[in-house]
């Protein structure tokens, strides 16, 4: 094995990874030729237990942003990273499966467009067809960025290389019909992912003396800090609140208030209650009552992942000696893209240093596994979307089903050469979190404010619609630029907590205004969709009620949220 | 987890019912988890140790076994409460954002 390479990967690692990729692509051409009705009945959509939709539902989002950017968090600003899953997940979830799910699920949309153009008509539909197009290809492109990295750091490739190769990878994932099951390939990434971070963190702990030989490694690091170094004090990252690292704010009410309303409401309860990729997840499910329990047991897994990504982050910097370094303010060379290590590293050169291989392997099979699904879902969809909401709607209507199909591989492909583009610009952050973030608030914090009004605001106007939509994108790409212009001071995530703040905001109030003065839809069009012309019956399982109480909704989501408040208290 | 499964299909018509086999995803998570902890159990007995990474814990053999108790746990769900499958299925329209197999056109809005 060539020393210039960041892991020392042998042939055992490969032959793990060789055999991820055999069951993946076995079960999508299975998949694909339809040989048995067996997975005709599970891939048909609709029959899947809520189990199995919960896992997927989780694993959709387990790729980029938790594994890589939440270490990339631990490692930089500590404990307070916590509130990603447990102000910024959590609750949301639960919210999604007790309150909006019924809705979802009752008028069997395939897409966000398509729920706003049930809703409001046309102009909300242009407005969040492109959006979220746009914003499919530009968190594709981190998805690319972060495998490439992970090319680069095996093989030693230079990284535009890395970048195109893992984008044919993807597009050949694509093409050979990986996705044709990708709850089947979510479930088992899960797994995969799991069973390697799990003796990662615990192995790491072990090198570190436990949780207090990592308690007295932090505060020790951060008691000799160079002035170079932009670490926060050791209190702030040993307690989850009141997250100063992490909102950026220095005063702790205003914390908590930012971390409250701009990470535990706007962003969050954007994320997870618009995001079709991972919503999606719950409609393959067999009924109403599976469904609404999809993000709900979800949640009880999702507790607990930050432990097996944030800590092992956090033992990366004070254990790896780059890790270190960057902490303390120096520019270690190195890294995953070969200018310099990045709290983005924090996991990959933790697993050069602890893991053995054999257990390697199965490290990077997760990793591969995960950016690589989470890129050709981003793509799928924006294949999707592309195709039937913008190119058969707007732009060519009434072909054969063969063009759109055409048309379909062509944005494929397109897609992918755009995400190499788009990579670049998500490799210009140090932590990818924060990128991803600020897109989430340009994108998802006004979509949630026009759901929420719309879903239970009946007099809510088409206008209002996409006129909220617009100017919410707007006044958060314009607090962002004032933040990077430097008007303002906020470390950490306090930007994209603040953009996805105003964003929700202005798009409520604009929203209302515009309400106010223009003609509503007539309430005979919105059952289904909005909460007062929707008849119970049609929000709820009539067959619910008959289950033992650990398979109901409500008693599950009550537990879900007692055990994430304990866990407040206890960090 | 275990107590959510609700995987036996409701619907059973007419006709012998036939179990889903190789297709039960719990299945195929169990040989997953199977032969990775083989794997890592040989890797782990016969291979290094590498005890200068790990601090001294032969990490590959003491996942390897725990990968198999996870596999053996789900062969034997999938074993004990196997998933039926309706005899007559009724197709769904495709999800195009959905990827699932290609049957028939997509819907057109």
């Amino acid at each position: 094995m060539s020393s210039d390479t960041l892991i020392d990967a042998t042939w055992l690692d490969y032959l793990l990874v060789a055999i991820y990729f055999g069951f993946v692509l076995g079960i999508g051409v299975m998949a694909r030729r339809s040989v048995s009705d067996s997975i005709d009945f599970f891939l048909s959509g609709r029959s899947l237990p809520a189990w199995v939709t919960g896992l997927a539902f989780i694993s959709a989002n387990l790729g980029a942003v938790e594994i890589m950017g939440m270490s990339a968090n631990g490692a930089e600003i500590g404990l307070s990273t916590f509130h990603y899953f447990w102000v910024g997940a959590v609750p949301a979830m639960l919210f999604l499966g007790v309150v909006m799910m019924p809705f979802y699920y009752g008028s069997k949309v395939r897409s966000v467009p398509e729920f706003m153009f049930k809703r409001f008509g046309t102009g909300a539909h242009l407005v969040n067809a492109i959006s979220f197009a746009v914003a499919q290809l530009l968190i594709a492109g981190v998805n690319l960025a972060l495998l490439a990295g992970i090319v680069h750091a095996l093989l030693g490739w230079p990284i535009w290389v890395a970048l195109i190769v893992a984008g044919a990878v993807v597009l050949s994932y694509i093409t050979l019909g990986g996705l044709s099951a990708a709850i089947y390939n979510e479930v088992l990434q899960f797994f995969v992912i799991v069973a390697s971070l799990l003796p990662l963190t615990l192995i790491g702990l072990h090198r570190v003396g436990g949780w207090n030989g990592l308690t007295d490694k932090i505060t020790a690091a951060s008691e000799s800090a160079s002035s170079a170094s932009e670490a926060p004090a050791a209190a702030q990252q040993l307690n989850a609140w009141p997250g100063e690292a992490l909102s950026g704010f220095d005063s702790p009410v205003l914390s908590v208030v930012g971390i409250v309303f701009g990470l535990g409401f706007v962003l969050s309860f954007g994320y997870w209650t618009t995001n079709f990729v991972e919503v999606q997840r719950a409609m393959a499910s067999d009924s109403i009552s599976a469904a609404r329990k999809t993000p709900i047991i979800g949640a009880f897994p999702k507790m607990f992942i930050p432990f097996i990504v944030i800590i092992p982050g956090m033992v990366s910097a004070v254990l790896v000696t780059e890790m270190i370094d960057l902490k303390n303010g120096g520019t270690p060379a190195g890294g995953a893209s070969g200018e310099g290590v990045a709290y983005n590293d924090a996991l990959l050169l933790l697993m050069r240093d602890v893991l053995p291989n054999g257990l390697l392997g199965l490290a990077i099979a997760g990793l591969l596994a995960a950016f690589m699904a989470g890129m050709a879902a981003n793509i799928s969809a924006f294949n999707t979307v592309f195709s039937y909401d913008l190119w058969q709607r707007y732009i060519r209507k009434d072909h054969s089903d063969d063009y759109y199909l055409r048309i379909g591989r062509l944005a494929t492909v397109g897609a992918t050469v755009i995400a190499i583009f788009t990579a670049q610009i998500a490799m210009g952050y140090d932590n990818v979190m924060n990128y991803l973030q600020t897109l989430f608030g340009f994108f998802n914090a006004p979509l949630f404010a026009t759901f929420i009004l719309g879903m239970f605001w009946k007099r809510m106007t088409p206008t209002a619609g996409w006129v909220g939509l617009v100017a919410g994108t707007l006044s958060a790409i314009a607090v962002d630029r004032a933040g990077a212009a430097g008007v303002f001071e906020l470390s950490g995530q306090g930007t994209a907590f603040l953009a996805a703040s105003v964003a929700f905001v202005v798009d409520i109030v604009l929203s209302i205004v515009v309400s106010l003065v223009t003609k509503p839809k007539p309430a005979s069009e919105l059952r289904g969709l909005v909460y007062s012309e929707t008849p119970r019956e049609d929000r709820t399982d009539p067959n619910e009620a008959a289950m033992p109480w650990y398979q109901r909704t409500l008693p599950l989501a009550g537990i879900a949220l007692a055990m994430v408040i304990a866990l407040n208290f206890a960090f | 987890m275990p107590d959510m499964s609700d995987t036996t299909a409701a619907d059973d018509t007419a006709g012998k019912p036939h179990k889903a086999g190789l297709f039960d995803i719990r299945n195929i998570i169990g040989a997953l988890m199977g032969i990775y902890g083989v794997i890592l159990v040989l890797a782990g007995l016969l291979g290094e140790h590498e005890p200068e990474k790990t601090g001294g814990i032969n990490a590959n053999l003491w996942t390897g076994l725990a990968l198999l108790v996870v596999g053996a746990f789900f062969a034997t769900w999938a074993r004990l409460k196997p998933i039926v499958v309706p005899e007559n299925v009724e197709a769904p329209d495709d999800d195009p954002t959905r990827p699932a197999p290609q049957r028939k056109r997509p819907p057109v809005h």
